[in-house]
This record gives C-alpha cells, sequence and structure tokens, in this order.
C-alpha cells in the first residue's frame, strides 16, 4: 500500500470518532442547545465501554452501557437547559470537567488493562481484492460502517422529513413552532440525549478501534475539536463526514510524517490538529463575515413561553 | 403580582388539588426571571449536595465515605503543613481564577487559563535559561515580566479570532491549551533539558536567586502576596474606574453597553490581556516558587479547577479568597487519600460534581410553586 492509501485508511480511523462526536453535536445544535460536554461525554463513553467490556466481555452490552450512561447524562444536560433554562456553556463545561473527573475516578481500576477484543470487521469478501478501494472499504469495521450510515440517516432526518422540519424550527425559531403545535421542550429533551449517547458512542469507538485500552485524559481535546467541527460542517450530516476525515487525516498526518524519519520534533507535529482547527474556523468566520452562517437561530437561548391566564 | 413580574414569569404547570376543606385549588410551577439574583446559600448547598453524590461513588469503591472525608478534610486544613500545602495550590487558583472572573464578567468565555499558565512559567524558566547569572531582583522580576507577557499573549490569542474573525473564544483557548502543553514537552524532553538531569525530562535547578522567597521553613511563597495584591487592584479597577463601570456595564447588558458607544472589542481583548497575564504570573510563581524547575506536571489542572473557583465565588474577587482556599484543600485532601487506596482523582470529581450544582441552583430560585383559586 502507498502512503496516500494508508493515509486515508488512518484518516477514516481516527475520523469515525470525530464523526460520531459531531453528528451528536449537530443533533444537539439543530435543537438549539450548545454542547460543550462532549469532551467530558467522550470520556465516560470510553470509560463505560471499557469498563463494562472488560468486566463482562460483552461488546454488545458494554455499547448498551455506554449508551444508556452517556443518554442520562445528556438528560441531565437537557433538563439544566431546557427545564432550568441554566447557562448552556457553564452547564457544557461542567459536564466536561464532571466527565474527566468521574472518567479518571471510576477507570483507575482498569487503566491500562487491554480489552477483550476490538470493535469487529466487516468482511465484504470480493471486494477486498479489489486495489486501494478493497484497502479501504474491506477492512472497515462496524462502528465505521454505522457512523457511515448514520451521515446518510440523520441526512434525509434532517432535510427530507417532517421531523426534520420540527426539530429546524425548534433550533431556529421555538416560539413559533410552539405556537404550530410543536413540543419545543420534548424535541429539545429528546435531540439532546440522542446526541449525547452518540458522543458516548464516539468515545466507544475512541478505545475499541482507536487506542484499545483506557488511559486517563484519553480523548486529549478530540471532544472539543468535535465542537469546531460543527461550526465547520455548517450543522450538516454531509459536510461533518468530509471535515472529520480531514481532522482524522491530519490527526494521523503527524504519525506517518514521524514514521517517514522526519527531523520535525513530533510534538510540533501533534500540533497540527489543534492549530488547524483555530485557523479553519478563523478562516470561516473571515469568509461568512456578511453571511448567515447556519447557526440555529436560536442557539444558546432557553425558551420560554409568555405567561398564559 | 406585580406587573413587572407577570410579563416574565411563566407557568410552567398547573394541577388541580382538592385541598383539606374540599375547595378546588391549583398548584402552579412559576418560572420568573425577574429573580437574577441567587441567594447567598445556593453556593454551599451545592458543595454540601456534590459531597452526597461524591458519597455514593465513594461508597461505591466499598468505602466509608464519612471517614474517606475527614481524611480529606484533615489532610488539608488539619495540620500546619497541610495547611500551609493548601494555601501554596490556593495561590495559582486565585490568579487564575481573577482572570477568569474578569473575562466571564463580560461572558468572554476563557477557558485556556491552564494554557496561558504553562506558557508563563515557560517564559519566566527562558529568563533563568538565557540570563542565568542574574541578582535575585533582576532576575525575579524579569520573569514576572516574561512570565505576565506570555500569559497575556497567549490570552490575546484567544481574543484576536473572537473579536476579528467571530470564533467562540472557548474552542481557542482550549486548543490553545493543548498547544501550550505540547510546547512543555518540546523543551523540556529537548533544547531546555538539564544535562545533568540523568535523563529525566525538566530543565535545571533554578539558582536560589531565580526563586521566590518563601516563609519560614514552610513551602509558602510570595506568590500569596501577588494574588492578594492582584485581588485588591481589581477591586478596586472594577469599583472606581471608568474602565470597571464599563465592564460592569457590558456583563449586565452587552446590548445597552453598545449603544451607549462602549467599544466592546477593545474590552474583550484587555480582559483577555488580564485573564492571560494574571494566570502567566501564577505560572511563574509555581516554577520560581514551587518545582524550582520547568517540568511535565506543572499544573494539575489549576487552570480548569480554577473555573469552577470563580463560579463559585460568583465572580467576586473577595470571594475568591474563600473559593481558592477551599479548592486548594480539596486537591490537597485528594492527595491524602490517595494514602487509604482511593484515586486521588476523587476532588475532580467532587469540582465537577459542585460546578452542576450550581449552574442548578442559581436557576432553581427562580421557580415557585404559588397556590390559586
Amino acid at each position: 500500500m502507498d502512503f496516500t492509501t494508508q493515509l486515508l485508511i488512518a484518516a477514516i480511523s481516527a475520523g469515525t470518532p470525530l464523526l460520531l462526536a459531531t453528528l451528536g453535536g449537530i443533533l444537539n445544535e439543530r435543537a438549539g442547545i450548545i454542547q460543550l460536554g462532549a469532551e467530558g461525554l467522550m470520556l465516560m463513553g470510553a470509560v463505560t465501554t471499557c469498563i463494562v467490556y472488560i468486566r463482562s466481555g460483552s461488546l454488545l452490552l458494554a455499547l448498551l452501557a455506554t449508551l444508556a450512561v452517556t443518554a442520562l447524562l445528556g438528560i441531565i444536560h437537557s433538563f439544566l437547559t431546557v427545564t432550568l433554562r441554566a447557562n448552556q456553556t457553564m452547564s457544557g463545561l461542567a459536564m466536561t470537567l464532571f466527565g474527566s473527573g468521574l472518567s479518571a475516578y471510576l477507570g483507575k481500576s482498569i487503566s491500562g488493562l487491554p480489552l477483550p477484543g476490538t470493535s469487529p470487521k466487516l468482511d465484504l469478501g470480493w471486494v477486498k481484492s479489489i486495489p486501494v478501494i478493497g484497502d479501504i472499504f474491506g477492512r472497515l469495521d462496524v462502528l465505521t460502517w454505522f457512523s457511515l450510515l448514520l451521515v446518510a440517516a440523520l441526512h434525509l432526518l434532517i432535510h427530507h422529513t417532517s421531523w426534520g422540519l420540527h426539530l429546524k424550527a425548534v433550533g431556529d425559531n421555538p416560539a413559533t413552532a410552539d405556537v404550530m403545535g410543536i413540543r419545543v421542550q420534548m424535541i429539545r429533551y429528546s435531540y439532546v440525549t440522542a446526541g449525547a449517547a452518540l458522543i458516548g458512542l464516539a468515545g466507544a469507538d475512541m478505545v475499541l478501534a482507536y487506542a484499545p485500552t483506557w488511559n486517563e485524559g484519553l480523548t486529549a481535546g478530540r471532544g472539543w475539536i468535535a465542537v469546531g467541527l460543527v461550526i465547520f460542517a455548517r450543522w450538516n450530516p454531509l459536510r461533518a463526514l468530509f471535515c472529520a476525515y480531514f481532522f482524522g487525516a491530519l490527526d494521523s498526518l503527524g504519525f506517518r510524517i514521524q514514521l517517514l524519519g522526519s527531523a520535525i520534533p513530533p510534538y510540533f507535529l501533534k500540533m497540527i490538529p489543534y492549530i488547524v482547527t483555530i485557523l479553519v474556523l478563523m478562516y470561516l468566520g473571515y469568509r461568512n463575515r456578511n453571511k448567515p452562517s447556519g447557526t440555529p437561530e436560536s442557539l444558546g437561548t432557553p425558551y420560554i413561553r409568555e405567561q398564559r391566564f | 403580582m406585580s406587573p413587572k413580574n407577570m410579563s416574565s414569569s411563566a407557568v410552567l404547570e398547573s394541577t388541580a388539588v382538592p385541598d383539606k376543606s374540599g375547595k378546588r385549588f391549583s398548584l402552579r410551577l412559576e418560572y420568573d426571571s425577574s429573580r437574577n439574583r441567587s441567594p447567598w446559600w445556593s453556593p454551599v448547598l451545592s458543595v454540601i449536595l456534590a459531597l452526597l453524590l461524591c458519597a455514593v461513588f465513594i461508597a461505591a469503591n466499598g468505602m466509608n465515605p464519612v471517614t474517606v472525608y475527614e481524611k480529606m478534610f484533615r489532610g488539608a486544613f488539619g495540620t500546619s503543613y497541610g495547611f500551609t500545602e493548601t494555601l501554596v495550590k490556593a495561590i495559582p487558583l486565585l490568579l487564575c481564577g481573577l482572570g477568569i472572573a474578569v473575562a466571564y464578567r463580560i461572558s468572554v468565555w476563557n477557558i485556556g487559563a491552564e494554557g496561558q499558565l504553562t506558557v508563563g512559567a515557560m517564559a519566566a524558566t527562558a529568563v533563568t535559561i538565557y540570563f542565568p547569572d542574574l541578582p535575585s531582583f533582576w532576575a525575579i522580576s524579569l520573569m514576572l515580566v516574561f512570565g505576565i507577557a506570555a500569559g497575556a499573549l497567549w490570552g490575546l490569542m484567544t481574543a484576536i479570532p473572537r473579536t476579528h474573525f467571530g470564533v467562540n473564544e472557548l474552542i481557542t483557548s482550549l486548543m490553545l491549551n493543548y498547544v501550550a502543553l505540547l510546547a512543555l514537552d518540546y523543551v523540556v524532553f529537548g533544547p531546555w533539558k538539564d544535562p545533568q538531569g540523568f535523563n529525566f525530562p525538566g530543565s535545571p535547578m533554578f539558582t536560589a536567586a531565580q526563586s521566590l522567597p518563601v516563609l519560614g521553613t514552610t513551602r509558602l511563597h510570595i506568590g500569596l502576596v501577588f494574588g492578594l495584591v492582584a485581588v485588591l487592584i481589581y477591586f478596586l479597577l472594577i469599583k472606581f474606574t471608568r474602565w470597571g463601570y464599563e465592564l460592569r456595564l457590558i456583563g449586565a447588558n452587552p446590548n445597552a453597553a453598545k449603544y451607549a458607544g462602549i467599544h466592546i472589542k477593545r474590552h474583550i481583548i484587555i480582559v483577555m490581556l488580564i485573564s492571560g497575564g494574571l494566570a502567566g504570573i501564577a505560572g511563574m510563581a509555581e516554577v520560581s516558587g514551587v518545582t524550582h524547575k520547568l517540568m511535565q506536571g506543572i499544573s494539575p489542572g489549576y487552570g480548569y479547577t480554577a473555573i469552577i473557583v470563580a463560579w463559585l465565588a460568583k465572580l467576586n474577587p473577595l470571594g475568591l479568597i474563600v473559593t481558592s482556599v477551599l479548592f486548594g484543600g480539596l486537591i490537597v485532601g485528594g492527595y491524602s487519600v490517595q494514602t487509604i487506596g482511593l484515586p486521588s482523582s476523587i476532588s475532580e470529581l467532587l469540582q465537577g460534581a459542585i460546578l452542576f450544582f450550581l449552574i442548578a441552583g442559581e436557576m432553581i430560585h427562580r421557580f415557585r410553586i404559588r397556590r390559586s383559586a
């Protein structure tokens, strides 16, 4: 395999957790709720997967537990931001700090232990023998295929169904949605919860497909990069796919360059994704300075129904 | 109910309940956004609730939460050694927390204190490496200036994308934390590594002239005075200057401030310079006063803890003195329970839980159950 094919494979493998987290973030923010807890949710997802998988040996159980735990955290975030109308920024920050503390606390007992297995790969038989395409698509694991299906499903949901219309209405103009008979609070709760579970799944993918053991803080800011990717993807699942793989490529590029025996110290190569995140967001800000950015219009503002008598 | 409240409150639930005499009345849960000042006991209550929640996790680990909390408390405040250690940890929390409070006052969500602290420590170390023979006063002064400048520069790198490119400062400041930590790794493993350090990643030890004076035989250093002076200056600036007035105005109502002709962008840049500079002082004080050399892990997450410290103090500079000592104690207490086999991350867990209950507590008093016929 040549360098480019290897890089593409690495981009998909490093990009899948970012993709899942970005899709989760898109669901949150389309409903009008900022989700800054991604880093904490990913850590909680990763640690839950590790604990349950190591203790029970069942991958399915581990994934279900991950979804349940992070969905519960999503419900807490919705309760704070939708029902109590707390500051969404602070609630997300609390989620991140709480999640990294709790995951470190819970993960202490299994820190460094190898997982019993990885995410199973789908064997596509004859596809594998096609050059390049076979190399890339013949070895994808279940979670990667799931994330690809999810991109298509969310694209259809948001842009081609009435559910998507309701979601966008709630995110853009909750008062109008309310008048139209859409249950704003219910929709916000559902999407924030589903989004949190997806971000948790991103954490599970980190340990199942990428780094198969638990280490404190193993996400290393990927949750925050996903928060940036949501903006980069302009709240659009299809664009999220390309953005996540682009960043996956950047993430693994440093490592690949190092393997080639480059003289650049690895610390600088590791800075690439973080610096590029800032530069890309600056570029987008500059390019879209006089245009609507695609931000859901009521993002960050709680909805308060007027007084009824 | 006053007419003002009528416009800003909302009925959430309305349930008809018969009372004892059989007459029907309804209970309503009302939201009143005009009640924006949370009661004084809400921070206290949130700390208590967080302790209760974490007790569950401690118990799940097979230990008695009361014993653990008692040990944490004794470790942090029970002995004079423990208490000075608590104060040593409180210094960076106070400095970073003050910087964060300045920024949050006008809703600039700087979460980059960790990185600003790190580059401050690096810049101070640079002075010891490139100007090794300065007399004490000049060495310390120059280290302080470098620390402030580096922290402020890191803050500026968060401010400019926000003001000129509309980039959310949360993302920028966090990304810069990782960049700063990687830069730290580079210098301690690479160019600044102590040749006599047995291959241990770290700079050479600072000389006595490059170290901050300490109190007697303790580890408590003069950085505490830096912190208290900074609190005093900030308090006076906010209360008695035009700048402080404008800051308070932006914090209270950004739109009104804009129409009053206040340059919000300029203020964002100023607060980020201050915020970063204060964290830079904290970094300088850590290397010069505590570790006496630059190495990995000079901060066990002070920059993040300081966010909670600032919020718990309701961004009040005097309150910050109390909360930073409390959280310094939490960190020291976290270390002291390691001896009985509990992960020290229990203190991080507590911190996160406190913040959760705190932001919930700020809102919950706006809801009232009312009875109407």
